[in-house]
């Protein structure tokens, strides 16, 4: 049992650092002389031309933003680099964009192009203080109205300008729009988010059903909702700010607790980013390993997904039965990982530790008995009919919009989308094992829900599959005990449990990254939530909130 | 008068618990003036009632709350302690389990929470993040430590706290709840920042009385 004290300081539980296996100086890995497989070259253009590039790309069918980043590259500018997808042709193009000047950076908006461009952008300005022209509404998204300076700029005092205010924060009605001018100059222009006689309630940052700490601003007619403004960062921890100051293998430590509930997949990612980056190959059984936990993990994360949606809904015996079968899946990660919720397992170049001898035998126990819980659940909770009318035909979210707004994962796929990147960007073991993606037309709450139940199933499948053939071999490639990426921009993503996760890592050839941001799964869903309520009761705010399935914290990272 | 109080758990030895000092010493404090034999019977009836019965808030913000939330339910089932009715508004909660990182942003909120909570209350600050920041001590936005804006009772460390150590650290607060006093006393940790302010304006209001 762990000690725990009265009154007196206990120093924190320091995250674990993956020590590199090696201590021996292993032999040079052979300089990879090909490019790494994941290195993008993207194509540069002048902030005057990006518009014009950009509805280029979109008529070409590039209709889906997968991510935007953005850079602090000091002299070369401040700057974007944007990862576009095609949903048809899978092609994917980066284009990257920088403007000199530092005192009033502008870049255009696309934010008409792509819906959820506008949440990326103000995150950008937030973070970079470029201001988008053409932006609806130019607020800060993360950090507090009243904050100063710009905090993942190279050069600015966070730190120093920002003390703890302990003031409640201010939250404006109106906004700022900025206007290119046909003649090249930039007005200002004010935008309305609540009009004076709208009748605004405030749900959260402190609610149960939220799912964290999120805030909604709601403006209601009658009980219909006219209008929602998420306000967020409540737990933006700056994670990609930290992790420009760690090493590589330290910046693994902070990926599980961003998307808790996804920390295999996360922590995937950016080991398969590094490793591709330096052209390191792992081996059969550590893919086998991977997959196999990412798995485990999907379906921890849809039985919670269930729990919790059925404790919102007052089904407090569905919450009991769903974590009780959690905690089977837990277990098995125990033995092998040591945590139960933040596990610290894959490392770069392979897994922690080697899988634990009740593994095989507690997962092939898992299968049928998942299998069985689950007939369980739906009798409990799915034909419900409170539920199935809270849930069927609400929150509708078409195709197109989901695509326009990155609405991956279960969210995406409910709508008809098919973009399962384990299906369509195949990576470690996925390419060996037959499963079906799960894809429904309606879009509504009640298809998000099945879709998480449905995948649960495949899930088990994928496991069944591998767990007898978890090929031998070592689980841990021979590194350097110093991690330096060489320079260059490198991106690699992942199925997570509610979408795609991806990794854009600029690196300028050191021990820690230049720059590492995260796609993350959540964001584009709480962009989307405006969408999907507008017309709904207010009472529908949880359920399709519950049902789109984002993690705060993954949100804000 | 001899120590009377002793924070018994039942079914757990009192040797077994770590940090018998810090209680040793709330109770010698207590012990101080001498007791009242018929209130501390009293107080030891009502105490028994409260550690038994602590309501907590059902506040989280991030992966420490997933913990709290398997804690309460089925297998480690924090209704053995009475622990079980989690409130949703602060009015109606006993203690606050702070789990998970506090950002900056949401300081204010969880100060405004926590004066909404009603006398008695306690504060038990689960995880690293809580207790110091934990794995964000670099940045730009985590309070560090939640100690720095509202006092806290008892500490649970862990990245996230197994929920064994939820629990021990449950026990611990009810070893503090049993070792305290109730009649002719409130347990206010901190001087009521409106007192002075409510005192001037009642004097006001009597002066404007007085004068019409
Ligand atoms: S202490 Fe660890 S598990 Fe708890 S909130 Fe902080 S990072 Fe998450």
């Amino acid at each position: 049992m762990e000690t725990t004290e009265t009154k007196t300081q206990v120093q924190a539980a320091a995250p674990a650092t993956p020590k590199p296996a090696a201590v021996k100086p292993a032999p040079k890995p052979a300089a990879p002389t090909a490019p790494a497989e994941n290195e993008v070259k993207p194509i540069e253009v002048e902030p005057s031309a990006l518009r014009k590039e950009m509805e280029r790309l979109k008529a070409e069918d590039m209709d889906f933003l997968e991510c935007l980043t953005g850079v602090d590259w000091m002299e070369e500018g401040l700057g974007c680099i944007y990862t576009l997808t095609s949903t048809s042709t899978g092609k994917v193009v980066h284009v990257k964009t920088a403007t000199l000047d530092r005192e009033n950076p502008l870049l255009p908006s696309v934010s008409d192009l792509w819906a959820v461009a506008n949440i990326y952008e103000r995150e950008v300005f937030d973070f970079y203080g470029i201001r988008f022209t053409g932006h609806p509404d130019m607020r800060r998204v993360f950090l507090r109205e009243d904050w100063v300076g710009y905090p993942f700029r190279k050069d600015d005092e966070t730190e120093k300008n920002n003390p703890l205010r302990m003031t409640n924060e201010p939250l404006a009605d109106d906004t700022e729009e900025l206007v290119l001018n046909a003649d090249g100059t930039v007005t200002s222009k004010r935008n309305t988010i609540f009009a004076d006689g709208d009748y605004v309630v405030n749900i959260g940052p402190q609610h149960p059903s939220t799912h964290g700490v999120l805030h909604f601003r709601v403006a209601l007619e009658g009980e219909t909702i006219k209008k929602i403004d998420p306000i967020l960062g409540y737990i933006h921890r700056g994670i990609e700010k930290i992790d420009e100051s760690l090493t590589y293998p330290q910046t693994l430590a902070l990926t599980d607790r961003m998307d808790y509930l996804g920390a295999m997949q996360n922590r995937h990612a950016l080991c398969m980013c590094i490793e591709k980056a330096l052209g390191v190959e792992v081996s059969d059984r550590v893919k086998v390993i991977r997959t196999m936990m990412d798995e485990l993990q999907r379906i921890d994360s849809h039985i919670l997904f269930f729990s919790c949606l059925a404790q919102d809904l007052g089904a407090t015996t569905a919450f009991l039965y769903g974590f009780r079968d959690r905690e089977k899946i837990l277990d098995i990660f125990e033995e092998t990982c040591g945590g139960r919720l933040i596990l610290n397992y894959n490392t770069i170049g392979g897994v922690m530790h080697d899988l634990h001898p009740n593994f095989v035998p507690r997962v092939k126990e898992l299968i049928p008995y998942l299998r069985n819980s689950l007939k369980e659940l739906h009798a409990l909770f799915t034909g419900n009919v409170i539920f199935q009318n809270r849930a069927k035909g609400v929150g509708v979210l078409t195709k197109e919009q989901a695509i326009s707004y990155g609405c991956t994962g279960g969210t995406g796929r409910a709508a008809g989308w098919h973009n399962d990147l384990r299906k369509t960007r195949p990576y470690a073991a996925y390419d060996r094992v037959k499963f079906n993606e799960v894809v429904r037309e309606g879009g509504d709450s009640f298809d998000r829900y099945m879709i998480r139940m449905d995948e649960i199933l495949e899930s088990l499948s994928i496991l069944e599959q591998l767990v007898d053939n978890i090929p031998e071999g070592s689980i841990q490639e021979k590194m350097k005990p110093i991690i330096k990426v060489p320079e260059g921009t490198y991106y690699s993503a992942v199925e997570g449990s509610r979408g795609i996760f991806g990794v854009m890592l600029i690196s300028k050839g050191d021990k820690s990254p230049y720059r590492l941001h995260y796609r993350s799964t959540g964001l584009p869903l709480v962009a989307a939530m405006d969408t999907l309520c507008s017309g709904s009761m207010l009472a529908d705010l949880i359920t399709i909130g519950g049902t789109v399935d984002y993690i705060v914290p993954d949100v804000d990272r | 008068m001899a120590i009377t109080k002793k924070p018994v758990i039942k079914n757990i030895p009192y040797e077994e618990f770590k940090d018998n000092e810090t209680f040793e010493k709330l109770v010698a404090e207590l012990n101080q003036n001498g007791t009242n034999v018929i209130v501390s019977t009293l107080d030891d009836l009502i105490n028994w009632g409260r550690s038994n019965s602590l309501w907590p808030l059902t506040f989280a913000t991030s992966c420490c709350g997933i913990e709290f939330m398997a804690v309460c339910a089925a297998r480690h089932d924090i209704a053995r302690f009475g622990f079980e009715v989690t409130r949703n508004s602060p009015r109606q909660a006993d203690v606050i389990l702070v789990s998970g990182t506090i950002t900056t942003k949401m300081a204010p909120v969880l100060k405004r929470l926590y004066d909404q909570m009603a006398d008695p209350k306690y504060v038990v600050a689960v995880g690293g993040c809580a207790i110091s920041g934990g794995p964000f001590t670099k940045s730009y936005h985590v309070v560090m430590g939640v100690d720095k804006i509202i006092p806290v009772d008892v500490y649970v460390p862990g990245c996230p706290p197994r929920p064994e150590s939820f629990l021990y650290g449950m026990m611990q607060l009810q070893r503090k709840v049993k070792a305290e006093n109730f009649f002719g006393t409130t347990n206010r940790k901190e001087k009521d920042p409106y007192e002075a302010e409510m005192e001037t304006k009642n004097e006001q209001l009597l002066n404007q009385q007085e004068e019409a």
